[in-house]
């Protein structure tokens, strides 16, 4: 109870102190539903409440830091995603708590104006800026085949990564290959940490990615100054340490062998499982069940709709394999559920049991020892009345 | 004579041991009634892995094995003609009857749809492949001849001495019975371990079972005519047959030492040796088992045990337990279904196994001290 | 190529001394080994495809009316959820199991892997069970194949669940009334059209349905085709468009087919992709059990001559014995 109570003083006070004397740095939004926003965002991340409340803080800080928002071969897909993301609201986000300084397809000036923006970024806050990538690399040809402002994609990524504090590759396209990488990859298409050597780039997978990984990783970072935790594909584990299929509403329906066998059948209006539709919910790392697409509530996602899960975020799923293809499941939660081949079973050895046995065994003897000390050993022929016959 | 010399042994029912014996029965008999209400879940430690427990392999297998000593006497001194044992028969018989009859009832217990069990008497139902289907007709034919080959201890007691003189005239058919249906179904009790194959260790699999069984059967009737008769005439101070039961032991030493011979023999011509080596509880028990035959052999081998009662005692007690591990370790012990599957009985399940053992020296002793069984009672009869 | 080497060692070591071992079993007599039926139905249980959905268990409870089995020592952290059969038994007909190493990472690997296994009845050519049973209540159709249990007939002796050697017939043990389980291939379905349950279920084709011989073939060209090639795998009954097939590279095998040979061959074949040992598929010898003990048992007791013959003589030396005993004693 007094941990509760420790946090709801630390939470007040800071509320009372540091957020009362910002001004107008809200978004609209009253003292307290910015509150409640910064600790959602920390629930989905997993934090403590302590956590939200300072990130409420590094939002509201003076110095905004600046991202600078590169895109190469993409469909502006993700960015799309993020302006339909509702707690924050984009404007609040590149407005109040972050400075997006370039961003094609957001920034207010454009052509030379929009380049000489980024270099003067660039430069004035060196080593200090986030830089986020969206689309592939090409990297054939010297990487010809996506080119902006005259110079090609490549060169882009590799010079603002340069003086990046952090570093960001938000899809799939950036964060392993996405459609581009696909067979035949006519550009030799690569993800962004392929074109940056040595350089940590933390991946935010997906086709596009739920806006709220994308979001919540940004605040962990200006809030702790270092990513979140992350796993060997460089991908936060908060949002991709779990399987679709772990947490997927229609897995009481693939435990129970109740399957759609084609789109609009009975089992699909059903609700049926759609892994023999081809869903890779099994084999996909994502939170999409658990958090959804669109703040419309439960179920407003890819399998929720009725449409199997196509493994967006999984370089050996999406694209790569086809919609039909059936998932490798990945895993067999709960593990304790299978039976293993020699698992000792049948009725063992109690004590109890054990005893009887052992009196018995002892009885027997002891009975047979007693008989004999008290038989006659040798016995006198002539005793015998012996029949004749 | 030889029926003349059989009377009652008389004396009180209620004695100390009949009362254990009697505690023992209806602890027993609880825990058949939960069997019948409950399922045999409810009692047993029996599982998939292992459908049959002490309840076959001890009651059944052991059981019948020791309740051989009708079906070996009754070689000896019919067919065989040696008059001399003749004073060990109705005894023996009697063992037998009890042996058999309780090994029928451990069967109904442990039969899982025992309501159904007449459907092996109807034709259309046989299965003749079956060796189950021979034994369960075979030991059922031989509960009934048991019973009439001992009718005349009943038929003397009252009176009815027309009746058995008539039953005696024919009593030859039913002596061959006795003596053909055990051959049958002590050899077909080996054959029922054949269909287990690679799930039986090849230390107890062979295809001589039937004559391995065959042959322990017969040397545990033995066995069990020797213990009978030590016990008994020690236990009521009758005159010794010692001098009969002598005469016995070198037969049988014979009898196992022909059992040994073969049983390794066959596996060292099937080049399963290394097995009685390999340090585990098979080759432990194996060991246990043979070596116990073989002081069993040894002892009735030796000229002097055929005036040494202790030795003779001894012998039959070696004997009785390497035979009856013989037939615990090829039905549960050295049968491994494989998959992790474990089998100990559970206490209730031990419980009605002894109380049905109880059951039978109970009734063992009601007979001999109501019926004409034992030899060479004194006519007067306090005890 | 290592896991195939050892294999291939492995079996030629287990061929001679199946050898040595019927050349010494040659001497007696075995009753002839039964033909696979004209039409004989199978399944094909391919390791390497099933995922451990167990919608073959759930579907088989359905479809046989069984209840979910809960053993108390679950009871911890199963409260009346899960089904969690550990193995067949009265109140489960087939049952996946899982084979595990290390930290089974990789699916069909021997080592740090894991493996599924579907057990059932394996409906063999030549069954113990038919063999055992003294009142004809386990049977095998002369046409499918299938080996069906009859509950009218039986007394529950279960010398078939002990003769089994894959342990499929079980006994229900916790009924006082209990009877005789297995998988009788869901002839009730069969009779109206329908799959067996596990096999129309599938969602991977891991249990494949279809005609022995047929079945035998696609194993032999999925052994026999390069893995990670591209293949097309039926689901639900082979040669049927019931269900489309879906197209998997393909794995690597090993090069057994379990169900061939085993007791005189059954009508259900298992590909895998460990040892089929690691899956409780128990190594048996060619000769089926029941071919041996029914060929003592017609040795011993053909047309009954040799039992008739020694009461015969028992007879004569009983009556002489008896007479003299009589004659002593008149």
């Amino acid at each position: 109870m007094t941990a509760v109570s420790d946090t709801d003083l630390l939470f007040n006070r800071l509320a009372k102190t540091e957020l009362d004397s910002y001004e107008g740095g809200l978004g609209g939004l009253t003292r307290r539903e910015f509150l409640k926003y910064c600790t959602g965002i920390a629930a989905t991340m997993g934090l403590p409440t302590v956590a939200g409340v300072q990130m409420a803080q590094a939002a509201t800080a003076s110095q905004r830091p600046p991202v600078i928002w590169l895109h190469g071969q993409e469909c502006t897909g993700c960015t799309e995603s993020l302006l339909r993301s509702y707690h924050p609201t984009l404007e609040s986000l590149i407005l109040d708590t972050i400075s997006l300084d370039y961003h094609e397809t957001l920034c207010v000036g454009a052509g030379k104006q929009a380049e000489a923006h980024k270099h003067k970024i660039m430069e004035e806050f060196h080593g200090k800026y986030v830089l986020v990538t969206e689309g592939a690399t090409p990297t054939k040809d010297g990487g010809i085949y996506c080119k902006i402002g005259d110079k090609p994609h490549v060169e882009h990524v590799q010079e603002a990564a340069e003086g990046a504090a952090a570093i960001i590759a938000i899809g799939s396209c950036a964060a392993w290959g996405g459609i581009q990488s696909a067979h035949p990859n006519p550009t030799e298409a690569k993800a962004t940490h392929e074109v940056l050597n040595g350089k940590t780039v933390i991946n935010i997978p997906g086709c596009p990615p739920n806006p709220y990984n994308f979001i919540s990783t940004v605040l962990y970072l200006l809030t702790f100054n270092k990513p979140p935790e992350l796993d060997q594909e460089n991908r936060p584990k908060f949002a991709y340490g779990r399987l679709i299929h772990e947490n997927c509403e229609r897995r009481p329906h693939f435990d129970a062998g109740r399957f759609a066998l084609e789109f609009g059948d009975y089992g699909h209006r059903q609700g049926f499982c759609l892994y023999k539709l081809g869903c890779k919910g099994p084999e996909t790392y994502a939170n999409c069940p658990a958090i959804g697409f669109g703040d419309v509530g439960f179920g407003a996602w890819p399998i929720g709709t009725g449409h199997p899960c196509f493994g967006c975020t999984m370089k050996e799923s999406a694209f790569n394999k086809p919609i039909h293809a059936l998932a490798d499941v990945k895993t067999y939660a709960p593990p304790t559920a299978f039976p293993a081949v020699d698992a000792p079973k049948g009725g063992g050895i109690s004590p109890g049991a054990a005893a009887i046995a052992a009196a018995i065994g002892g009885a027997a003897l002891g009975a047979a020892a007693v008989a004999m000390r008290k038989m006659p050993g040798r016995v006198d022929e002539s005793d015998n009345t012996e029949h004749s016959d | 004579m030889a029926h003349a010399s059989h009377s009652p042994l008389g004396g009180k029912l209620l004695t100390k041991p009949f009362l254990v014996l009697l505690i023992f029965a209806l602890i027993g008999g609880f825990f058949i009634a939960r069997r019948f209400i409950f399922g045999l879940g409810d009692v047993t430690h029996m599982s998939g892995g292992y459908p049959w427990g002490i309840w076959i392999a001890v009651d059944v297998i052991i059981g019948t094995a020791l309740g051989c000593g009708g079906f070996a006497m009754a070689l000896l001194v019919y067919i065989f003609n040696r008059g001399v044992y003749h004073p060990l028969m109705r005894p023996a018989l009697l063992g037998g009857l009890f042996g058999y009859t309780l090994a029928g009832l451990a069967v109904v217990i442990d039969l899982g749809r025992y309501w159904q069990t007449y459907n092996l008497l109807l034709p259309w139902f046989a299965q003749p492949n079956s060796v189950m289907f021979e034994v369960a007709l075979c030991v059922m034919a031989y509960i009934a001849v048991l019973w009439i080959e001992f009718s005349p201890a009943f038929l003397e007691r009252f009176g009815l001495t027309a009746v058995r003189d008539k039953l005696k005239k024919y009593m030859f058919v039913f002596i061959a019975l006795g003596v053909l249906l055990p051959t049958m179904h002590q050899s077909s009790l080996g054959s029922l371990l054949l269909v287990m194959g690679s799930q039986l260790s090849p230390l107890w699999y062979t295809i001589w079972l039937p004559l391995l069984f065959l042959v322990t059967a017969l040397a545990m009737g033995y066995g069990v005519v020797i213990l009978e008769a030590t016990v008994v005439t020690n236990a009521f101070a009758l005159p010794s047959e010692q001098r009969i039961l002598g005469r016995l032991s070198p037969l049988v030493a014979w009898l196992l030492g022909g059992f040994l011979v073969l049983r390794f023999l066959d596996i060292a011509y099937r080049g399963h040796t290394g097995l009685m080596f390999a340090g585990d509880l098979n080759g432990f028990m194996f060991w246990l088992e043979n070596l116990m035959f073989l002081g069993a052999t040894v002892i009735l081998g030796l000229r002097s045990t055929r005036t040494n009662q202790r030795l003779m005692f001894l012998a039959s007690i070696l004997l009785l337990l390497a035979g009856s591990l013989y037939r615990l370790d090829a039905y549960l012990v050295a049968y491994n279904p494989g998959n992790g599957w474990t089998y100990f009985p559970s206490v209730p399940e031990l419980m009605v196994t002894i109380g049905v053992i109880s059951l039978e020296i109970l009734l063992y002793l009601v007979f001999i001290k109501k019926l004409p069984v034992l030899h060479g009672v004194r006519p007067v009869q306090s005890h | 190529m290592d896991k195939h080497r050892r294999t291939f060692l492995k079996r030629a070591a287990g061929g001679a001394a199946a050898a040595v071992a019927s050349s010494g079993a040659g001497a007696f007599p075995r009753r002839e080994e039964l033909p696979l039926p004209p039409n004989a139905i199978g399944m094909l249980y391919d390791s390497t495809m099933c995922i451990g959905c167990r919608a073959c268990v759930d579907a088989c409870k359905e479809a046989n009316d069984m209840p979910v089995e809960q053993p108390a020592k679950f009871s911890d952290w199963n409260q009346d959820t899960w089904d969690t059969a550990e193995d067949l038994s009265g109140r489960t007909l087939n049952v996946i199991q899982v084979y595990a190493d290390g930290t089974k990472e990789h699916k069909d690997e021997v080592e740090n892997g894991y493996a599924f296994v579907k057990r059932h009845c394996l409906h063999c050519v030549d069954p113990s069970c038919v063999s055992v049973c003294p009142v004809s209540a386990m049977i095998k159709d002369p046409d499918t194949g299938v080996v069906t249990h009859d509950r009218d007939a039986c007394i529950g002796c279960r010398y078939c669940v002990y003769g089994c050697p894959f342990g499929v017939p079980q006994y229900e043990f916790h009924d006082p009334f209990g009877q005789i389980t297995k998988c009788q291939f869901c002839i009730h379905l069969q009779k109206e059209g329908r799959l067996p349950a596990c096999c129309d279920v599938c969602p991977t084709g891991a249990s494949l349905f279809g005609l022995v011989e047929e079945l035998q073939k696609e194993a032999e060209q999925r052994l026999a085709a390069k893995p990670g090639e591209p293949y097309v795998f039926p689901r639900g009954k082979l040669g049927d468009d019931k269900y489309p097939p879906h197209e998997a590279p393909l794995p690597e095998y090993e090069p057994y087919v379990y169900g061939v040979t085993e007791s005189g061959g059954t009508q259900v074949r298992y590909l895998t992709g460990v040892p089929h040992e690691k899956l409780g598929l128990p190594e048996v010898q060619a000769a089926s059990f029941a071919s041996i003990a029914e060929g003592m048992q017609h040795t011993l007791y053909k047309g009954m001559i040799a039992p008739l013959a020694l009461l015969a003589g028992l007879m004569y030396f009983a009556k002489r014995s008896t007479r003299q005993d009589s004659d002593d004693e008149d």
